[in-house]
């Protein structure tokens, strides 16, 4: 449903839904190519590899691995922890939480819920014994 | 170099002052961590602990470096899961640094000596939902559990 009233919260929610909506292009454009979601494959199997680490099993030239990184990084899909003078990758799963909580436990909810109004239904509930 | 070891980045939109409480204060820790608070006096050398909502101690350990607003460093041990307990102590690296468009980068680095760690495993799927769920309730009031609690998103 939507509310139209003008108030602080609901600027509040909005403004927060159009920068998540900026974050989530970011992560979705960062996992639309081939190339990188090998990446992500690469770090979830050994976390925190080097570049080097990375190229070896990769077909690609270390300038493209290296741009593919960049990528990733700015959607924060890898963090970058250095040790001593060694860049080490990391897979960043939190981003891909934020996709799930969004996209998939939202109409995981819904069938759910529309499961609990067939039993409802079939078994003849009224709205006082359920809640 | 074998250590077990996870990193997890979010940027929230607050400030580095309103994100440390909401790790610290339980008042906050409750609403976005299953129920969790923690228990310490928050100086270097303190003991910690983390307490679950039936009141079981889950983790203890020790605070080994604090910096407010900026950064703490907790040895952390599993008390609940033999296995884990087991393994002894890891250390929980927690970093907050202002970043681009008033967001605030917040990292966590959990590390155990100990390569294949199955406590670092235990925590890496609680983190990503924990920080997701905080992320929700300082941005727009409400944490992921509390919409899931009522049915629907707002």
């Amino acid at each position: 449903m939507v509310r139209v009233t003008h108030g602080p919260v609901d600027m509040q929610v909005f403004t927060c839904l159009l920068f998540f909506m900026q974050d989530m292009d970011k992560v979705f454009k960062a996992l639309a190519d081939p190339s990188r979601r090998r990446l992500l494959d690469l770090l979830y199997a050994t976390n925190g590899q080097t570049l080097g680490e990375l190229c070896e099993h990769l077909d690609m030239t270390r300038q493209a691995v290296t741009q593919h990184l960049t990528v990733l990084e700015a959607a924060n899909l890898v963090a970058v922890v250095w040790r001593g003078r060694e860049k080490r990758h990391f897979l960043n799963p939190v981003p891909l939480q934020e996709i799930y909580d969004r996209w998939i436990e939202k109409f995981e909810r819904g069938r759910l819920s529309a499961l609990r109004e067939l039993k409802r239904n079939l078994e003849g509930w009224d709205d006082d014994e359920q809640e | 170099m074998n250590k077990s070891s996870f990193v997890y980045v979010i940027y929230i939109r607050t400030t580095p002052e309103k994100l440390w409480d909401a790790l610290l204060k339980p008042e906050f820790t409750r609403q976005y961590w299953f129920g969790v608070t923690q228990e310490s006096r928050w100086t270097p050398g303190a003991a910690w602990k983390m307490v679950l909502p039936d009141g079981t101690t889950a983790d203890t350990g020790e605070i080994l470096e604090i910096e407010k607003p900026k950064h703490i460093v907790i040895r952390w041990r599993n008390e609940f899961r033999p296995e884990l307990q087991a393994e002894g102590f890891s250390v929980c690296r927690i970093e907050l640094e202002p970043a681009e468009g008033g967001t605030v980068r917040l990292s966590i680095r959990h590390e155990s000596d100990m390569p294949g760690s199955k406590l670092i495993e235990a925590v890496s799927g609680g983190w990503p939902k924990v920080l997701s769920s905080l992320k929700s309730l300082l941005e727009s009031g409400t944490p992921l559990g509390e919409i899931g609690a009522h049915g629907k998103a707002k």
